[in-house]
This record gives C-alpha cells, sequence and structure tokens, in this order.
C-alpha cells in the first residue's frame, strides 16, 4: 500500500502554469495519477466488467434527468399526476427526460444486477474486497429504497398501490407495526403527506447517500484494486518499477475499453427510450397510467419487475411455508447440537435459541415472516464474504459443477421475478416457494458445498490473449 | 391484500389443476380482441377521428391534459381548430374539458366517465393493447334491455356507457346460444353467435370498422402527441451511435493493439 502512494507522489513530476498553481492548493495531479493514469487494473478484465462503469453512467443520467423533471413536477396529491401529462406534453423535450428517467431506472437494476452476479462468479467479494462488497450491498439497498420512493411519485394507480401494500407490509411486525407503519406514511393512508415525504427521500436524502457510498465504493475499490476473471491478486507480481506486470493503467486503457461499453450500452439504451418506452408494460406499467384512486383497489398489484423476485419470495412465505421454516429450524438445531456434543454451555445457548426461534415462527402471523424472508434474501448478500469457503476465487478453477449451481442460481432467480408479476395461483404458490428454498439454500449451505469437489490448480499470471 | 396472502395448504395442490382449468374457462369468456389498424402515422385518418373525437366523445368523457392548439401537428390550422372542433367557450390554449359535472355524471350513468388523454395507454392488459381493446369495444355494442342504458357490449360485459356511435352502426341484438360447458357439463355457457340489425345505420359494417379505426388513432395519437417525432429522433440517435460505436471500437483496438 504504501509503496503505492509513494509511487504516486514520486511518479507526479512538477507541473508549470495553472496545472502548477493548482496543484499547490489542491492534490489534482496526484489525484489524477493515483487513480486514472497509475491507477493499475488487471488487463484481462471481460464483459462482466463493463458494468460498474456503467452503473456510474446510469446513476449520472438519473441525477442529471432527475433535476429537470424536478423542475416541473408537482409533489402534490391534487397535481402530480398531471403535472407528470404536463411534462409529457407542455414542457420543451419533457418526454425525453421523462423517458430517460423511467428507463434508466430499469437499467439501473439490470446493470446492477450483472454487476452483482459478476462479483459472485469470480469471488469479487473474498479478502481483501469484503468492504467494496459491502459498500455494494448498501447501494443496492439505497437503490431499492431510491426505486421505491420514485415509483410513489407519478401518482398512478400501481404507484398508490404499491406503496400502499409495501408500507402496509411494517404493519406486520408485532407489537410496533401498526404504529410504525402509520409514522412511515404520516397518515392512515398513503396520502399527500406521504407524497410529500417520499419525494424528500426520492430527491435529496437517498440520492445524497448514493453517491457518499458510491464514492467509497470506489475508494475502497482503489485501495486494494480489481479483481478479475481468474482471481488472482496482480499485485503479488510487479516489476522493478513497482508496476503490476499483469496491469495496465486504466487510462487509458480501460477509459477507453469502458466508451466502447457505453456505447453499446447507449444504443440498447435509446433504443428502449425511443421506440418502447413502456416496454410493454414492464418499465410502464399499464395501470399507472390511471391517477391513483384509494376507493378503488386494482384487481391485481405487482411491483415492477425488478422487484419482483424479493415479491416472490414474500408472497411464498403463507402460513404453511413457516411449518417448512419450522422443520428446517429443528433440523438445525438438532445439527448444531450435535455439533455441540462436548460443549454443553454451547449447546444449552442452541438449545434455548432455537426453543425461542420455534416459538416465535410457532405464534407469529405468517405475515410477517414473509417480510423477513423478503428482507433476509437481500441482507444475506452481506455475509456472502463470509459464507463462501471456496478455496480458490474464480469461477473458472472451481468444480465444474460449481458453475451448473450459478447458472441455476441465476435462472431460479429470474423464475422467481416471473411469477413475482404473475396474478398469485396454487401452481405459482408451489413454484415460488421451491424456488425461495432453492434461494436460501444456496447461501445457507454455501460454507458446505463451496468446499466440495475438485479446484483446479490456479495459474501464477493472469490468462491473457492480446486482442 | 387478501389476494396476496391468501392462504394455501399443501393439499390445495392436488386440486391446483381443476382449479386452473376453471380459471381457463372464465378466461375464454373474455372475448379475443381485434386487431386496430395502425393509422397514426395517416394525418387524414387522424384529422377525422379528431372530428368524431371531439363530435362524439368530447360530450362527457374529457380530454384535460391534451390542448387544442397541439391538434396543429395533425395538419390543422388554429382556423380549422377553432371554427371546426371546438364549441363553447373554449379558447386555443385551453385543454379539452367537458361540461358534464362528476355529480351529473354520476346520477346519468352511475359512474364518472373516465378521462380519454392517455386512455390507451391504460386501456393495455394482457388481451392486447389499448387500441385494440378499444377498436373492439366500439364495435361491439348491442341493444340490451336487461341494463339501465339500453346497451350492453361485448367487450366490455355490462358497461355503464351506452353506444355513442348507434347512428352511424344502426342498433343491432347479439344472439347467444346456450349450451352446456364442454368441460363442465353441469355449467350452461352462454356463447355468442352474432347480430341482428334492428335498424339500419347511416355507414355500411366496412365504412363504420374505417370510422372506428380513425377515432382510436386519433386517441392513439392524443395519448402521446411526440410519439412520431420520438421514433424520427430514435432513427437518427442510433444512426449516429451506430457510427460512434464503430469509432469507440477503433479507438479501442487501437490502445489496446500493444498489449500483450
Amino acid at each position: 500500500m504504501a509503496d503505492q502512494t509513494l509511487h504516486g507522489a514520486h511518479a507526479t513530476p512538477e507541473h508549470g502554469g495553472l496545472r502548477g498553481w493548482i496543484d499547490k492548493r489542491f492534490p489534482f495531479s496526484s489525484l489524477w495519477s493515483a487513480h486514472l493514469t497509475e491507477y493499475y487494473a488487471p488487463k484481462n478484465l471481460n464483459f462482466w466488467y463493463y458494468f460498474g462503469s456503467l452503473s456510474i453512467v446510469v446513476l449520472a443520467i438519473q441525477i442529471i434527468s432527475g433535476i429537470f423533471l424536478v423542475m416541473n413536477y408537482k409533489p402534490d396529491a391534487a397535481l402530480a399526476f398531471g403535472s407528470v401529462e404536463y411534462i409529457m406534453r407542455d414542457v420543451n423535450w419533457g418526454w425525453l427526460i421523462r423517458y430517460i428517467h423511467s428507463t434508466g431506472a430499469s437499467a439501473f437494476f439490470i446493470v446492477i444486477y450483472l454487476h452483482m452476479f459478476r462479483g459472485l462468479i469470480y469471488g469479487s467479494y473474498r479478502t481483501p474486497r469484503e468492504l467494496i462488497w459491502i459498500f455494494g450491498c448498501l447501494i443496492f439497498l439505497c437503490l431499492m429504497a431510491e426505486a421505491f420512493f420514485g415509483y410513489l411519485l407519478p401518482w398512478g394507480q400501481m404507484s398508490f398501490w404499491g406503496a400502499q401494500v409495501i408500507v402496509n407490509l411494517f404493519s406486520a411486525i408485532p407489537l410496533i407495526g401498526p404504529d410504525l407503519a402509520v409514522w412511515i406514511r404520516g397518515d392512515y393512508v398513503v396520502s399527500d403527506v406521504t407524497l410529500n415525504r417520499f419525494f424528500a427521500f426520492h430527491v435529496i436524502a437517498i440520492p445524497l447517500l448514493l453517491i457518499g457510498l458510491v464514492g467509497s465504493h470506489i475508494i475502497a475499490l482503489h485501495q486494494v484494486g480489481s479483481n478479475n476473471p481468474d482471481g488472482i491478486e496482480i499485485k503479488d507480481n510487479k516489476d522493478g518499477r513497482g508496476i503490476p506486470r499483469d496491469g495496465v493503467a486504466f487510462h487509458p486503457y480501460y477509459t477507453v475499453h469502458d466508451l466502447f461499453g457505453l456505447s453499446v450500452f447507449l444504443m440498447i439504451f435509446c433504443a428502449v427510450v425511443f421506440f418502447a418506452p413502456q416496454f410493454g408494460g414492464y418499465f410502464l406499467e399499464h395501470n399507472n397510467f390511471i391517477p391513483a384512486n384509494p376507493l378503488k383497489t386494482p384487481p391485481h398489484i405487482a411491483p415492477v419487475w425488478y422487484f419482483t423476485p424479493f415479491y416472490s419470495i414474500l408472497r411464498a412465505t403463507t402460513s404453511n411455508t413457516v411449518h417448512i421454516w419450522m422443520a428446517v429450524l429443528v433440523a438445525a438445531t438438532l445439527y448444531a447440537l450435535w455439533r455441540n456434543r462436548g460443549k454443553p454451555a454451547r449447546a444449552a445457548v442452541f438449545a434455548i435459541g432455537g426453543a425461542l426461534l420455534f416459538w416465535a415462527l410457532a405464534t407469529i402471523d405468517a405475515k410477517f415472516w414473509g417480510v423477513v424472508s423478503m428482507g433476509g434474501a437481500v441482507l444475506i448478500f452481506f455475509f456472502l464474504p463470509w459464507l463462501d469457503r471456496s478455496p480458490v476465487k474464480s469461477i473458472r478453477y472451481r468444480p465444474s459443477w460449481h458453475r451448473a449451481i450459478y447458472v441455476l442460481f441465476a435462472l431460479n432467480f429470474m423464475v422467481l421475478g416471473y411469477f413475482g408479476i404473475q396474478p398469485p395461483s396454487p401452481l405459482a404458490y408451489a413454484v415460488a416457494l421451491t424456488c425461495t428454498l432453492l434461494y436460501f439454500s444456496f447461501f445457507f449451505l454455501m460454507p458446505w458445498w463451496s468446499r466440495l469437489g475438485t479446484f483446479k490448480p490456479v495459474p501464477q499470471r493472469l490468462v491473457y490473449k492480446a486482442h | 391484500m387478501k389476494t396476496i396472502f391468501r392462504r394455501l395448504g399443501l393439499g390445495l395442490l392436488l386440486g391446483a389443476v381443476l382449479h386452473t382449468a376453471a380459471y381457463a374457462a372464465s378466461e375464454e369468456k373474455e372475448i379475443p380482441l381485434d386487431h386496430a389498424p395502425y393509422r397514426v402515422n395517416n394525418l387524414l385518418a387522424l384529422q377525422n377521428g379528431a372530428r368524431l373525437f371531439v363530435n362524439y366523445c368530447l360530450g362527457c368523457h374529457s380530454a384535460k391534459y391534451m390542448r387544442y392548439e397541439s391538434l396543429r401537428s395533425i395538419g390543422l390550422t388554429d382556423d380549422q381548430i377553432a371554427h371546426n372542433l371546438m364549441f363553447g367557450e373554449a379558447k386555443i390554449g385551453d385543454t379539452m374539458r367537458v361540461a358534464m359535472t362528476a355529480a351529473q355524471a354520476e346520477k346519468w350513468f352511475g359512474t364518472e366517465p373516465p378521462d380519454l388523454s392517455i386512455i390507451t395507454k391504460a386501456l393495455a392488459s394482457h388481451r392486447g393493447s389499448g387500441a385494440d381493446f378499444l377498436y373492439t369495444y366500439l364495435r361491439t355494442f348491442y341493444r340490451d334491455d336487461s341494463r339501465p342504458t339500453g346497451w350492453n357490449n361485448l367487450a366490455f360485459p355490462g358497461v355503464n356507457m351506452p353506444n355513442p356511435l348507434w347512428m352511424l352502426q344502426g342498433q343491432r341484438a347479439a344472439r347467444f346460444a346456450v349450451g352446456p360447458d364442454p368441460s363442465d357439463p353441469s355449467v350452461q355457457l352462454k356463447t355468442f353467435v352474432g347480430y341482428t340489425q334492428l335498424t339500419p345505420g347511416t355507414q355500411s359494417p366496412t365504412e363504420y370498422d374505417s370510422t372506428v379505426a380513425d377515432l382510436v388513432a386519433y386517441m392513439q395519437w392524443m395519448a402521446e402527441p411526440d410519439q412520431l417525432l420520438r421514433k424520427r429522433l430514435g432513427v437518427i440517435v442510433l444512426i449516429f451511435l451506430g457510427f460512434f460505436t464503430f469509432l469507440t471500437w477503433k479507438l479501442k483496438s487501437e490502445y489496446w493493439k500493444d498489449v500483450t
């Protein structure tokens, strides 16, 4: 670490003129070299590594388009719906700004999901990158909050009833639940008060948090350096000048590389914005073109596509599902007792803990456990660095059947998403329940399965084929 | 919330197949939608649609986000708009309001007619696009004395709206065959078999279909008056991005060819 800072300081030549004047007052040149021209990234970064820089671009797109929307939007239950139509019709280029923002919301989740999957398959969350991963998970949480708050603002039927359903989930929490839900809404139902506070969160609070977290994510990344598809530390192999032999300077190599990626991304993004901005009802739901009506519940309430995997997990948790969780809990407790059969004190803790949790499962309403499952499905990502016990980071050197597990996990996630959009039916319940169990098994059993199988030898140097 | 947290036992899963079948049968009762001809890029159709809209729809339905002056972009002059399409004291910069109040609507029709500004977007569903729905709906009215308005509709059974275009289409009655449901003989199924023309309309069925298509095209256009500009602009943007992608690809290759 020390030599990198030293290196940066030494390598920066003294500049004259304006740059010299600035450098004496602000570390422009040393920041520039430390983070761009002398920040070395592995030279074998592949397709999956485009999505980090794309996430920043989409964040910028959302902030800039958002600023222009706020200039014309009215956060008032009586005016909100109309002000969106005003933006679409009467504001110059308003329709373009609005479609950029609505498409950007979906694009954000697409690039983030792909970015997270990259981390999963190449073990990017493992030592020494645990904090990058945790900052990333916090960003994901903020992004979900940002999307949820923002979705209320157009004040359509789905905006209103989606917010109503999600805020009502908090009322499932024992004792404080109902009061908590009222406290979040600021009213007994979603109303003008709720709209105003969601607007404040969407426009100020969460974006500030997001920008701070993204900054921390990148600072942490530049502290340890990027992982790569081989899962090897390039800093372990440096030349005489202290430069990693398998690294290339981020600027210009990865700036031109990511510029190409950005250009391809923009083609897809603009194709949606200009030719299919509603995306068949997935990016802008049909029902949301009907103004919010608190007296008329839509027959089928579904969140926007990017929340549906988690929504599916929520819906899959019925009182019947809780019985399955109870059986799993009993099995896990018995296993823990057997493991600690020589240590009576520890065994007692497990027995009491298991019994208390069993009692809670048996007495508290299933709706609460649905909320716990949905929240747990998101929060479990934070623990990945400690759940994964594989001796190698990258999927490339793990047993082939590990690959199958990751592919299945991704498919499982998509199936959950699909059934989260569909209206409830017995078949959808059965599928969603199976997928929920698989989803949690992937994480909870990871300490075991990630160690199993024959691992391939990891090479000393990166695998790289010149372009 | 009750639909979301429907509690289902695993034992019910055996019955699932039967249940799904019953579901499917009730779905089948929804008549399939006819495909609306795409005429949003046809100025004559849009102008005819605008004329029909202000004459037949705007009496009860508002289009309160749509300004009269926006009709300029379908090739109409301010004079044409003011003399042919505006009634009462509206000004060219006004939106399309309706004189009927919510209370009157409630009294006369039992419900407030929805605003039509973005109705084609709102009516899209698993059945088809909003335009397809409107095109089918406006062509499937029939006389039904059991309804308060004397009218019923195949695409939207039990609708509170009478047929606004009956003078063009003429009045029709619907014939239904009642027979046992093939999948469950204990249930009597009512199937539509055809219409009986009661009074002639001023238009032939073919002319009437075209009239409705124009009206629907107008509503489709009105839902987003800038949609044609959007698509034209999209072509230019994508051509530029295609060129830009080629350039960035060459730039990237130029830099990376030295990396070994």
